[in-house]
């Protein structure tokens, strides 16, 4: 066994995977599903003068992306902070 | 002053402030030259990523191109911003923890196998040099659409200026250029967005504006009182319905195609070598997330504002051209018609322009006016009639985009030839000044070749940019993911992946694009798939290879398994010696 197979750092390591399967899931949701998949049946509706499925396949994917991208960044850094492998 | 003199005036500032930068951050070893010492901080690693990534394609084509294809354009927008995801959470912190400088150096360490770095050079090489010829052309378009030069003068000068960054200052200088450049860029393309915004509908946030409705002002601008008070999306799609031509939010594409491209968009931008090395420039593990939340932020920034842009220029061109009649023409139709993107074929000699289904040159269609699509960013804030510095922004900003995506290329090209090629197989023992000095000279040649291929532009190269997602998406992506989620990922199924994926994208495209370009339409594609959406099926074809003669085939040396372990955890935690298990 190496020195990285402790049971801690397999704990960080699954947790990790977790999270990005999470918002791996929100990433399809929005852009695949939403602004692809039932684009049509979504454009329905409107919000503001904006179909709703496309504006899912125009910007709101886009922004959810970049939403994403931070909660990730946050998650991971309290997830290192957890278990104490933080970057100085 | 007028729009010639304010073009040369800000043109002519932003490229003295990219020579200043680049002579301060010049390089001054191989880890200076390579990734920039690992010293970035993240918000400028996510600027300069802006400006790598966002290409003379993404600031003067894109919103045109959507402007024509209405909610199919879409899978330009989410499929050039989703990879950032898959960036920020499956590559980039995992990279920088591996640390060393190129994509064929991981492939080759992570797959320890010299084949393996060989054909990962090999793509690198290819892809890059496929998406610089566009951009030594872009640069030369702008120089002659704006200032009067003639292309080849325009090419000339843009590779003298890369060719001073990129050899003097590496990643480094290019970094801090490119921080720079996208300032300008990014201003160059929001100005002219918040006024035209602000003048149809009175909201100045253009994401906003372009579901808001018609202002007083703005229908007096669209010369057509009822459209007060109505959705700029409704006005616009009346518009079209007038024209003959489906509604702007709605699609045609099938969409199990639209899929199959956004996928492909989304995996190749993951997969492309001068966006991963990025990754390697910034302190810690914990900056590589969030320089890809930078960077995405950044560029969100304008790929949310292309829509907006071609909602906008769309219904203004057509509502100040359409049925008006060809001596009462605006001035910018006459002066952008002198460059060939409009044109007016009087079809039935009545001396009206009218816009309709199909093409203009085609006799059949009512269509008198030929639009190209690049004069929605390029004309737009002459068809709106903005001041003067606003339309002289346009030329800075589209150089900017097109200057630092180039640098960024030329500069994996060049680390490839010195680094991987020479330093890894040829010649291991040469120092670093050595080395340096290949890297200098691959940057040269390499500067020179691009411009060469944007002096004389081969006929293929709009359709090889298919290639370079295409084939980063079936060869890099599936790879570098296994290398890191997979400890047993082992050579022989790389090897065999790598090959399979891009073989069969390569078949695929190249029998659609050159052999029978007749039959590049739905009724042949494989399952409605296109060639530019094919590279999805290739990274998925790579996967499975991968995987199953993984199955039959040796397991990976302890000591890389321990490697790709020590790539998942921040911190100090080196890979230990084999001996010491």
């Amino acid at each position: 066994m190496s020195i990285h197979a402790t049971k801690e750092l397999q704990a960080y390591w699954k947790e990790n995977l977790v999270i990005i399967i999470g918002h791996l899931a929100v990433w399809f949701f929005v852009s695949f599903f939403c602004g692809i998949m039932v684009v049509d049946q979504l454009d329905a509706y409107m919000i503001g003068g904006f179909p709703v499925g496309f504006w899912f396949a125009n910007q709101g994917s886009l922004v959810t992306f970049v939403i994403l991208i931070w909660t990730y960044v946050y998650m991971m850094n309290n997830l290192d902070k957890k278990y104490d492998v933080h970057e100085g | 002053m007028t729009i010639l003199q304010w073009t040369w005036i800000l043109t002519g500032l932003s490229f003295a402030l990219y020579i200043y930068i680049a002579y301060a951050t010049r390089a001054k070893s191989t880890g200076d030259f390579y990734a920039a010492e690992q010293s970035v901080p993240p918000i400028l690693n996510g600027m300069a990523t802006g400006a790598d990534w966002m290409s003379a394609a993404s600031f003067i084509s894109m919103a045109g191109l959507i402007s024509f294809m209405g909610r199919d354009g879409s899978f330009y927008l989410m499929g050039w911003t989703g990879g950032y995801v898959l960036l920020a959470m499956l590559f980039g912190p995992y990279l920088r923890k591996y640390g060393k400088f190129t994509i064929p150096q991981f492939m080759g360490d992570r797959y320890y196998s010299n084949s393996v770095r060989v054909l990962s050079l090999c793509c690198a090489i290819f892809v890059s040099f496929t998406y610089v010829a566009g951009q030594m052309r872009g640069v030369g378009v702008v120089f002659s659409r704006f200032m009067g030069v003639s292309i080849n003068v325009g090419v000339i000068i843009g590779m003298a200026l890369v060719f001073f960054y990129a050899t003097l200052g590496g990643m480094k200088g290019i970094t801090y250029t490119q921080v720079a450049q996208y300032c300008v860029l990014i201003v160059a393309y929001l100005v002219p967005a918040i006024f035209i915004s602000m003048q149809f509908t009175g909201n100045p946030i253009p994401q906003l504006g372009m579901g808001s409705r018609v202002s007083a002002e703005g229908a007096a601008r669209l010369n057509d009182a009822t459209a007060q008070g109505k959705y700029m999306l409704d006005v616009l799609n009346n518009i079209q319905k007038d024209l003959g031509l489906a509604a702007y939010t709605a699609g045609v594409r099938p969409r199990i195609d639209v899929f199959f491209i956004t996928m492909s968009l989304m995996i190749g931008t993951a997969g492309l070598p001068h966006i991963l090395i990025r990754f390697f420039t910034v302190p810690k593990m914990r900056d590589a997330r969030s320089s890809a939340g930078y960077a995405l932020f950044f560029i969100a920034l304008l790929y949310t504002t292309a829509p907006a842009i071609s909602v906008f220029a769309r219904t203004n061109f057509v509502k100040s051209i359409n049925n008006v009649k060809y001596e009462d023409a605006p001035s910018w139709f006459k002066n952008w018609e002198k460059t060939g993107l409009v044109k007016f074929v009087d079809k039935n000699g009545d001396g009206v322009m009218k816009i309709a289904k199909g093409k203009w040159d085609d006799p059949k269609s009512a269509n008198e006016v030929k639009i190209d699509q690049d004069i929605m960013v390029l004309a737009n804030p002459e068809i709106a009639k903005l001041p003067n510095w606003v339309v002289g922004l346009i030329g800075a900003g589209g150089l900017a985009a097109a200057l630092s995506t180039a640098a960024g290329l030329l500069l994996v090209i060049s680390a490839a030839i010195s680094h991987d090629l020479m330093k890894g197989i040829v010649k291991p023992d040469m120092s670093e000044s050595e080395e340096l000095w290949w890297a200098r000279g691959a940057a040269g040649v390499a500067v020179v070749i691009a411009g060469l291929f944007g002096i004389y532009p081969p006929g293929f190269v709009a359709q090889v940019v298919a290639f370079a997602f295409g084939l980063a998406a079936a060869s890099f992506f599936p790879c570098i993911l296994m290398g890191i989620f997979n400890k047993k990922a082992n050579k022989e199924g790389a090897l065999a992946g790598m090959f399979v994926g891009i073989v069969f994208v390569a078949a695929y495209i190249s029998y659609f694009k050159f052999v029978n370009p007749a039959f590049n339409n739905k009724d042949h594609w494989w399952f409605g798939i296109s060639p530019e959406g094919i590279g999805t099926v290739g990274a998925a074809l790579n996967f499975i290879v991968m995987y199953v003669v993984g199955k039959f085939t040796p397991e990976p040396p302890q000591e890389i398994q321990d490697l790709v372990g020590s790539l998942r955890y921040p911190g100090k935690l080196v890979v230990p010696p084999s001996a010491g298990h």
